[in-house]
């Protein structure tokens, strides 16, 4: 069972508040100041993202998040509502592809495919110009480990986050956990 | 914590002081103080975000669009920053490549000239 359970609206404004909800549940479960920055930015990315995409395809369903803590690891999973793998940019591996990637950030390319993309559109929500994957870019360049996967009934996509709290692997946990 | 947003005039650059929280909730109101600024015709900026709390894509995709307005003035757009956890970001996405990054808006600005 989750330590937290949430279930919002898919409004922008509501991302504010799953991230201030799982800084305090993280920061309750004493992980140590490193990891919680990185899980602020990364919840904060799968939710903004999990919003387009039901906005997109289900705007009547809710994000939902899981946060779950155990002795050894912090999870967080996002998942939406809408079309499965929606806003997921597979690399060829089949793991995610890297923000430089996405962005192709070449040193000689001066000017990059996103970089043309017109963002006067003051009402677009979407990060102007910015490829549609670049939450989850973000995503895999701060977490120990993410799992991407369908959703129940091949409905949407669920984004889990482990972070490794454990004191064999993060030294700097050591004194949160022995203060427990 | 929201935005704040502050701008000085300091020779032919205009100094954005950004502070608070830049999200998808608050980049707009960045985005329209970055579009304002270069319909009035200052196309030399310099964004200190030595105050800002926190930053997620969307307002990176801000600063770029930004990037990109005085980019076609043959303007430039140089951050301050010289926080771990925000420059991290920038490292991560490769943005580093694309913004110049100042430790102060002294040598900002110097690097300028």
């Amino acid at each position: 069972m989750p330590t937290v359970e949430l279930r919002f609206a898919a409004l922008n404004g509501h991302v504010r508040t799953a991230r201030m909800i799982a800084t305090a549940v993280s920061r309750r479960a004493g992980v140590p100041a490193g990891a919680a920055d990185e899980i602020k930015l990364a919840v904060t990315e799968a939710c903004a993202r999990a919003v387009r995409v039901n906005r997109r395809h289900s705007p009547d369903s809710p994000v939902h998040v899981a946060l779950i803590d155990t002795p050894d690891t912090f999870t967080i999973t996002v998942a939406d509502c809408g079309r499965a793998g929606d806003e997921v940019a597979p690399g060829p591996d089949g793991g995610l592809v890297t923000a430089s990637t996405l962005l192709d950030l070449e040193p000689e390319a001066a000017d990059p495919p996103w970089w043309s993309e017109p963002s006067d559109d003051d009402s677009a929500e979407d990060s102007a110009g910015f490829p549609p994957g670049l939450g989850l870019a973000l995503i895999e360049g701060l977490v120990d480990e993410v799992e991407i996967s369908r959703g129940p009934d091949g409905v949407g996509t669920v984004v889990a986050m482990t972070w490794h709290t454990g004191v064999d692997i993060d030294v700097e946990a050591a004194p949160y956990k022995t203060a427990r | 914590m929201d935005l704040s947003l502050t701008t000085r005039q300091e020779g032919n650059h205009t100094v954005v002081v950004v502070g608070g929280e830049i999200d998808v909730y608050t980049a707009p109101k960045l985005r329209e103080q970055l579009i304002d600024l270069v319909s009035g015709g200052s196309y030399h900026l310099v964004v200190d975000m030595e105050g800002v709390e926190f930053l997620d894509s969307t307002g990176l995709g801000v600063l770029v669009g930004g990037l990109k307005r005085v980019r076609a003035h043959e303007g430039s757009l140089r951050l301050v920053c010289t926080q771990e956890r925000i420059l991290k970001i920038f490292r991560i996405t490769g943005l580093t490549k694309v913004f110049p990054i100042h430790s102060s808006i002294e040598e900002a600005l110097a690097a300028s000239e």
